[in-house]
């Protein structure tokens, strides 16, 4: 009879089994230390101070916000409040939101939290993608806030009868069936002006999420060649 | 029920669970159905029924059918491998009446309230808005409760009964199932953090604890389907259970590429979701070469009939092989790496890749185990396919395989157009889904939907009707 042999032990494999299970939840949750800290909400004083999160404070609403490359890191981020001379943000230029660019910490994260509680209750994501995930069925909406469709060459301005960008978006939302765009349309999902308000204030906070270079050249093409 | 040859009331309970998963199935493919249609027809039932409340239906439908149907397969297949009666059968009914009332209401309220306002009753009582997690906070709670009602019938028959390999396998695998689905009950106002603990849930699931259960269903399959030798399938299941955790545990990396998480997820995504499939490779080889074995063995000793005691089941369990393997393997494979995934992130590809890989590696062996049911409860020694199970296995398994292909088709076509020509923009995603070729790729993905129900249909019909056959060995 052959010698017994640790390849065909059943306890053995049992063991292996365990131990690379147990190694690779506890990496996974010494891995999630290190990042839940660096992807937590900064504050205003973040800002004032230059200090660039992952995701900055609710007061970024206060800031010109816009998604340049970075030659460093080889791929786009958002660069708040205009570019320094390392190609980062410079916290500097202000951008009105609503008429306002005083928005406290606390009125801007009421605002965020609005937006974000009204993303879940209209149920957004099962339409869009928001950071690239959700249904297809709808335009992604991580850098939405920059879409060209919604800026001063775009249509939705003059569509929806609004001089800014906010104040078309939000209009928009609370009645979207009213300005169809494509045969596939936004339903009328009852959004108020204050959700509305709420959510666009919470799509401009996504757009200044570092999201590692995702969506890769976002609006940087204008118009391609046979696009169809 | 009359005729029924079914001794312990495990198995009993099982049938409940597989009856309501087939129900859950059906509405799940209605669902899919009507968001297919809106894709070619964007007008059908606007503001009615949108888009996001069928889809959202077909998602949460899939998930709760499977879960159901899971929870069904080890009712079904405790007695079998404990050698006694599942403790708390009592607890097991009440649990099964709770958890399909709170399904009935939670989709009612989908389909008539649909969404509310911005606030936490709406999250309490209407819907979370997560994508597979919709279910209110309320339904959160009751899906706790009775999971961890249900871990404690699989601990307390598997402590009591003879705790085989495989039982072992589900009381580790289960318990992990029920204590991740709380990672994402939490609300935060943080959309990176939220998303952060939501793959927590989803991604854990099903490419790490829904893939261990696979493999002790299938384990299971082998052993009573072909014979299969315990030893043998039992080290088998343990070195997968390795590859498995091994592999998916530190996968889930590749869903924090872009969500607001540090860089350094690139490459733990990319290494350990690269390595994914190689486990799926080794559960298709696993299968085949036993099935092969046994034949082998049992010709060698002259006798020319075929070892499979349930032909239509086995049929489903190896085409969970090909199918876990295709679906979720070479599909997830495909986008895998950040610098594929940066343009094949929320495309159709996606969707391509999530059609075959949750049918391949679930559905499959799910029905599978609906066919052992009726085989046990007719009492039939060897069951043979009917004319109804072949056309019902080849029109859902072909069906899926068409939708894929013509999903993957579309994707390319939105990947090419929308992502690398046009940067991502609102007109860009407009103009991809413009082009011909996405648009017959969506005409093709409903055509292959009608497909796949039609099969169902048949499906349904053949599990009602073919344990009354008279061509089977009883």
């Amino acid at each position: 009879m052959a010698k017994k042999t640790v390849w065909s032990d059943n306890r053995f494999w049992q063991r292996s089994a365990a131990w690379i299970t147990g190694f690779a939840s506890i990496l996974l949750i010494w891995l999630t230390f290190d990042t839940i800290p660096q992807i937590k909400m900064g504050n205003d004083a973040d800002l004032q101070n230059g200090v660039t999160k992952r995701v900055p404070g609710p007061t970024v609403i206060n800031y010109k916000i816009t998604y340049e490359m970075n030659t460093k890191r080889g791929h786009e981020i958002p660069v708040i409040g205009g570019m320094n001379a390392e190609g980062t943000s410079a916290f500097q230029e202000k951008e009105k939101f609503f008429g306002r660019d005083d928005w406290s910490q606390d009125e801007a994260m009421e605002l965020l939290a609005l937006g974000k509680l009204a993303s879940q209750s209209k149920n957004c994501m099962n339409c869009h993608t928001l950071l690239g995930n959700g249904a297809y069925y709808a335009p992604d909406l991580t850098k939405a806030w920059l879409d060209p469709a919604w800026g001063p060459e775009g249509s939705m301005q003059s569509m929806t009868g609004k001089s800014t960008k906010e104040e078309a978006m939000a209009e928009f939302l609370q009645h979207p069936s009213q300005y169809p765009t494509h045969a596939r349309m936004m339903p009328n999902l009852g959004i108020t002006a204050a959700e509305a308000k709420g959510l666009v204030a919470f799509l401009k906070h996504m757009t200044s999420i570092d999201t590692n270079g995702f969506p890769r050249n976002f609006a940087k093409i204008q118009g391609a060649v046979h696009g169809k | 029920m009359a005729n029924n040859y079914l001794t312990t009331e495990s198995k009993k309970l099982a049938t409940w669970y597989f009856t309501f998963a087939a129900i859950i199935f059906g509405a799940q493919l209605v669902f899919g159905l009507v968001a297919a249609f809106q894709y070619v027809m964007p007008g059908f039932l606007f503001e009615i029924v949108d888009f996001s409340v069928a889809r959202m239906i077909h998602i949460n439908a899939l998930v709760v059918w499977m879960v159901f149907a899971m929870m069904g397969s080890v009712y079904w297949l405790l007695p079998d491998e404990t050698g006694i009666e599942t403790v708390g059968i009592g607890l097991g009914k009440l649990l099964f009446w709770v958890f399909a009332a709170a399904i009935v209401i939670v989709v009612l309220v989908y389909l008539l309230v649909q969404v509310g306002p911005a606030d936490q009753t709406t999250i309490w009582f209407i819907n979370e808005g997560r994508e597979y997690l919709e279910a209110p906070r309320w339904a959160d709670i009751g899906i706790v409760v009775v999971v961890l009602g249900f871990v404690y019938n699989l601990y307390a028959t598997g402590m009591k009964g003879n705790r085989s390999g495989i039982v072992t396998v589900l009381m580790a695998d289960m318990l992990a199932f029920a204590g991740i689905y709380l990672a994402g009950m939490g609300y935060t106002d943080n959309i990176s953090i939220d998303q952060y603990w939501w793959w927590w849930v989803i991604h854990l699931w099903v490419e790490a604890t829904w893939e261990v259960f696979v493999g002790s269903i299938a384990a299971y399959g082998l052993i009573t389907m072909i014979g299969a030798h315990r030893k043998v399938v039992e080290m088998w299941l343990w070195i997968e259970v390795a590859m498995l955790f091994g592999s998916g545990i530190l996968g889930i990396g590749h869903h924090y590429f872009w969500i607001g998480t540090p860089e350094y997820w690139w490459e733990i995504g990319a290494l350990f979701s690269a390595l994914e499939p190689l486990p799926l490779v080794a559960m298709f080889i696993h299968v085949l070469y036993d099935w092969g074995k046994q034949q082998g063995a049992q010709e060698a000793q002259g006798k020319e009939v075929s070892v499979i005691a349930n032909k239509p089941a086995f049929t489903w369990f190896v085409l969970q092989a090909l199918g876990n393997f295709l679906g979720a393997g070479v599909w997830g494979f495909f986008h895998t790496f950040p610098q594929v995934n940066l343009y094949t992130h929320g495309t159709q590809f996606t969707s391509a890749h999530g059609h075959l890989a949750f049918f391949g590696a679930y559905a499959t062996i799910l029905i599978g185990m609906f066919y052992i049911a009726v085989q046990g409860k007719h009492g039939i020694k060897v069951m043979h396919a009917t004319k109804k199970s072949i056309w019902a296995t080849s029109m859902i398994f072909g069906g899926v395989l068409g939708m894929t292909a013509a999903l993957t088709m579309s994707g390319y076509v939105q990947v090419l157009v929308e992502r690398a020509q046009m940067g991502a923009s609102w007109s860009g995603y407009f103009d991809s889904q413009a082009s011909v070729w996405f648009a017959q790729g969506m005409d093709w993905r409903l055509i292959m939907g009608i497909v796949t129900f039609l099969g169902f249909v048949i499906l349904v019909t053949d599990l009602l009707s073919i344990g009354k056959a008279t061509h089977h060995e009883r």
